[in-house]
């Protein structure tokens, strides 16, 4: 699988060519985002040459423990996002009902993958785990930040509503029906939006990858397909068990709402 | 039906001895923000004391299931809750809510009419103005039959002629029942002209008479 080209170092630094347009452009437009442009593009640089070393040195140093700890550091990386990219504020409760949601329904997409529909071994062989593991924890990411905005916003905007039906007798499971699945919506839509426009609009990074590491096509949508349908798998997953513990977040032992 | 005994909500309400009796009519009468809807918030349970004793049929209202306490004592808000769908589907709601069995359109039908509406069961109950969306809560809450009514300010956005009639309808139609109800408002009319009970807030609320 080696047949691969090389890319040289000054072949490389020529791609920064983009940045400099970029950069002339913003100038020109006068749009205040310089500072922005080139902390991303020197921080992207950064983590993927470290990300680099890293994996080649887990890769050839095999361990057990290795794969263990990238994996944890991506789960708290993912739990840490979604907290900081919630505009509104999140309840002590709802933050740790968001973390075990997230932990809960990526492992177990992660373990059936890993055990049943790849089936490497050792379970643990960081080429396959990481990759894997990255895909489904980052997807999961996207749908439960999407999930915690729109039943956070749910709350606020429909409090009367809630409140109402709580008055006519309404367990805070029905009273809070419509925003739940509204929120449910709006975490997968994005998922599903995706494998519609799957191999058409775009080819998948995953895919070019194993394309571009000299891998037939056939051989590349499997792992996609299988890639894309473990996503969707974990994205529902983590969002059904954020949503059915996060609303109860909301209300009191006394079926109250909560302030 | 309900005895407060020196019950204390936040810096709201302090309350040294109600009773409110079964099969009644009982009005809390002052001017807003004298604690009237934070006092039916808490019969209905919605919001729980700070302080102080709050006994629903001679037991403390916290060994009451919350949920179920609602279904039996209903409460009705100030800004009538409009909710997605027909008129059908937001006079329905209530007794979906409280998992009560549903009515055929003829009771629905015959409720409209005595509520003074001229809407169909499959308008868009969304596109009523705020008189008829008020006259819709209150048909939802009296279709649920439930032993008792809170009810906040229900006929506030209605003129004088639709509201008498209306509220006729409603009280007529509860005392017939022996439904207790506890209503809110700053009409002195409607206090006088329905009330077996009058409760000013300037003399039960004594939090209010310290904060003026």
């Amino acid at each position: 699988m080696n047949d691969m080209l090389d890319i040289t170092f000054w072949q490389l630094l020529s791609a920064y060519v983009f940045i400099v347009i970029l950069l002339v452009i913003v100038r020109w437009r006068k749009i205040p985002r310089e500072k922005e442009i080139l902390i991303a593009s020197i921080r992207m640089t950064l983590q993927l040459v470290l990300v680099g070393y890293l994996l080649t040195y887990v890769f050839e140093n095999v361990h057990v423990v290795y794969s263990i700890a990238i994996l944890v550091v991506m789960e708290v990386f993912a739990v840490h996002n979604i907290f900081s990219r919630s505009k509104l504020a999140l309840s002590r409760e709802l933050k740790k009902v968001i973390a075990l949601s997230m932990v809960t329904g990526t492992l177990v997409t992660i373990i059936y993958f890993d055990f049943i529909v790849i089936h490497f071994s050792p379970w643990y062989d960081p080429r396959y785990l990481i990759p894997i593991a990255g895909m489904i924890i980052g997807n999961s990411m996207t749908g439960i930040t999407l999930g915690v905005s729109s039943l956070v916003e749910g709350f606020k905007s429909n409090k009367h509503l809630v409140e109402s039906a709580l008055m006519l007798g309404a367990t805070p499971n029905v009273a809070s029906k419509k925003i739940v699945n509204h929120a449910f919506d709006s975490a997968i839509l994005p998922t599903i939006n995706s494998m519609v426009g799957m191999g058409i609009v775009f080819l998948p990074g995953m895919m070019t990858g194993v394309i571009l590491s000299g891998a037939s096509p056939l051989d590349a949508i499997k792992y996609q397909i299988a890639i894309m349908l473990g996503v969707t798998g974990s994205v529902s997953l983590t969002v059904i068990l954020f949503l059915y513990f996060g609303y109860k977040t909301f209300f009191n032992k006394e079926a109250q709402m909560k302030n | 039906m309900f005895i407060i005994k020196s019950l204390n909500y936040k810096d709201i309400l302090q309350i040294r001895n109600v009773e409110i009796h079964t099969g009644k009519v009982t009005t809390l009468f002052g001017e807003s923000g004298s604690g009237k809807s934070t006092l039916l918030k808490l019969l209905n349970r919605l919001i729980s004391p700070d302080q102080g004793t709050l006994l629903y049929e001679n037991k403390p209202i916290g060994e009451f299931d919350p949920v179920l306490l609602r279904r039996e004592v209903v409460m009705l808000s100030q800004a009538p809750a409009i909710f997605e769908g027909s008129v059908r589907d937001n006079l329905l709601i209530g007794l979906k809510f409280s998992e009560k069995e549903s009515v055929t359109d003829n009771k629905l039908l015959k409720i409209l009419k005595e509520m003074k509406l001229k809407k169909g069961l499959d308008d868009e109950a969304d596109k009523l103005s705020g008189g008829e969306k008020q006259r819709i809560a209150l048909a939802r809450v009296l279709l649920m039959e439930a032993k008792a009514y809170l009810i906040d300010e229900p006929t506030s956005a209605l003129d004088e002629d639709t509201e008498k009639r209306v509220m006729d309808y409603f009280i007529e139609h509860s005392k017939a029942k022996s439904k207790t109800i506890v209503m809110v408002t700053h009409s002195r009319e409607i206090a006088q002209r329905y009330s077996d009970q009058i409760l000013d807030m300037k003399n039960i609320n004594q939090k209010r008479s310290l904060s003026v």
